[in-house]
């Protein structure tokens, strides 16, 4: 076996050969030579990494990801394009905001009544700490209104909405409706897309401004279980902690949420590929890719409105 | 006369993999020919070229003395008034029950009809597939012969002149199969359509075809009528008729 003296060298020896598919000799030859010429640990190291980059594929991946980027602004470019010019798919807009808001509106209920009740048991005790309990309301609110709820309730739409459009129209597309449409003189991208991409953005913070208000009612029974105030007082103190700049960031961004789940959805499923398997890996990847866009854009906004001192 | 469809030297690949390669045929007014071929050759991607589903990389497409090519969105959605497409896969849609799969076609926005003229062609489509009792019913309650006619209904509705089945037949029971067949002459008498069939279920092709088109290694290999086909001594044709 080889022998090599330096420490670097040996971890880089040592991780390839517990990974048997990149334990190429030339690699391991390779990086013994870098270490007997004597030349400096850094190199060594970034020779490693270089091999654990490039034999994990990690360029295949940023290259299909930028590609998918690519692809996706080209979606959204047909988008717009398509969206503005005339016959307008109303009816179906409708109904879509319908189904939406319909399908959702029991599980987002839910989760936001727990999640209000849940945070302010758990937030008390600090608070109690410091002596501030009376504040208990003011930072539930905050907490609440400004990102707790626009994010859950989006996340929860992503797996609700995002998966569904992404597993209806994949479907439609792999039966050759999607084509059926196209010959029977709709534009089937203005009826299916667009109308959900609107539908979903308009809807998503609809559903948020619901949410926030079950999950207030739930901090105040929150509130109650171990103290007693009355909901005036409740939402008084709520509310006059709430600053006009709180509301206006949180509530723009639901419509940002809104369209990336819209818009990913209906990406996934418009160009899913053949066959049933292609339907469950359109619905799947709907679902991860817009909870990450998610918290990207929720980065971006805060970001964004912290510069523009809306905070 | 002037034929109706005309394909001359189509090319169709999908990346490495040629599907089309120098196909030629025409389709006269009133006649039905039928493309025969085996499975994966191509004959459901034709179709799909000629209705502009998809793109020929080369050749001529002519439809009712129109250039495919030529055509813009608008003239193209007016070209595809005049030529329905029945798929193999029927594509009914299941999110609708079959009344709205039937006015779906009729969405078009420079057709103006009422509510009565809309109710009326429903009917009408339905009665001639024999189906008029399942205007409310969704496509999944429907049996696989019973869809197939949907389709075929919704197909009709706008009155075409052209008619490009995708087989018709597959994946049903040998009498429904028939029945199927014997719609489409039907069809055909009534309504004096022309029409493309995709088909390799030889009682259909029988039925059916005026003129066979055989399609093979992308080329139109050998075409006439079902009994010059019938008594061809070269192989290839022959392991249709057996
Ligand atoms: N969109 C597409 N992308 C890539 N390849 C395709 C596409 N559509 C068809 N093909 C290929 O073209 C070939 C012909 O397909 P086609 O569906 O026309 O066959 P077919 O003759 O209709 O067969 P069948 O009788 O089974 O319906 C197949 O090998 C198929 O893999
Ligand atoms: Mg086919």
């Amino acid at each position: 076996m080889l022998q090599i003296k330096n420490i670097y060298g040996r971890i880089a020896m040592t991780t390839l050969k517990g990974w048997p598919e990149y334990s190429h000799p030339d690699n391991l030859t390779m990086i013994r030579d870098s270490v007997d010429t004597g030349q400096p640990k850094g190199v060594c190291f970034g020779l490693l990494l270089l091999h654990i980059i490039r034999y994990m594929a990690i360029p295949v991946k940023m290259r299909q990801f930028f590609e998918m980027t690519g692809e996706l602004s080209k979606f959204t470019g047909r988008l717009f394009v398509e969206g503005v010019k005339p016959r307008w798919e109303f009816a179906e807009l409708l109904r879509q905001c319908y189904m939406i808001g319909n399908k959702s509106l029991g599980l987002i209920g839910l989760t936001g009544f727990i999640m209000g009740l849940v945070l302010t048991m758990q937030l008390r005790p600090s608070l109690v700490e410091y002596g501030v309990e009376s504040q208990l309301p003011a930072m539930v609110g905050i907490a609440i209104v400004r990102e707790i709820g626009p994010v859950i309730t989006a996340l929860i739409f992503a797996g609700k909405i995002g998966s569904s459009i992404g597993a209806e129209l994949g479907s439609m597309k792999v039966t050759e409706q999607i084509d059926a449409m196209e010959v029977s003189g709709t534009n089937p991208f203005k009826y299916l897309v667009v109308s959900r991409v609107v539908a979903s953005t308009l809807m998503l913070p609809v559903l948020v401004v619901l949410s926030d208000g079950i999950s207030l009612i739930g901090a105040y029974i929150g509130v109650n279980i171990r103290s007693v105030t009355s909901f005036h007082l409740f939402f008084r103190q709520v509310l006059d902690n709430l600053a006009f700049g709180d509301v206006l960031p949180a509530f723009i961004k639901t419509f940002l949420f809104g369209f990336a789940v819209g818009i990913i959805g209906c990406y996934k499923g418009y160009y899913s590929s053949k066959g049933t398997e292609g339907v469950g890996r359109a619905a799947n990847s709907a679902v991860v890719i817009s909870s990450i866009m998610i918290f990207i854009i929720d980065l971006i906004v805060v970001q964004v409105t912290d510069i523009m001192g809306v905070n | 006369m002037e034929p109706v469809i005309t394909i001359e030297h189509l090319y169709k690949r999908f990346g490495e993999h040629v599907v089309l390669q120098d196909f030629s045929m025409t389709v006269d007014k009133d006649e039905n020919v039928v493309v025969l071929g085996r499975s994966g050759v191509g004959k459901s991607v034709l179709i799909k070229c000629i209705i502009g589903l998809l793109r020929a990389d080369k050749g001529k497409i002519v439809v009712l003395g129109e250039d495919i090519e030529s055509l813009d969105h608008d003239q193209m959605d007016k070209m595809r008034a005049r030529v329905a497409f029945l798929f193999q896969s029927n594509a009914l849609y299941d999110s609708m029950t079959v009344r709205k799969n039937l006015e779906f076609p009729l969405r078009r926005h420079w057709i103006d009809r009422t509510r009565e003229e809309i109710d009326a062609l429903v009917k009408e489509a339905l009665s001639n597939v024999g189906l008029a009792d399942t205007i409310d019913m969704m496509p999944e309650e429907l049996s696989g012969g019973m869809k197939k006619r949907i389709a075929l209904a919704r197909t009709l509705i706008l009155r075409p002149e052209i008619i490009l089945y995708d087989e018709p037949t597959t994946g049903l029971d040998p009498v429904t199969g028939k029945e199927i067949s014997n719609l489409i002459m039907e069809i055909q008498k009534k309504y004096h359509t022309s029409s493309i069939i995709i088909s390799h279920d030889m009682h259909c092709v029988r039925r059916t075809a005026g003129r066979i088109v055989l399609l093979m290694d992308g080329r139109n290999y050998c075409s006439g009528t079902y009994e010059e086909l019938n008594k061809s001594d070269d192989p290839a044709v022959k392991q249709f008729f057996e």
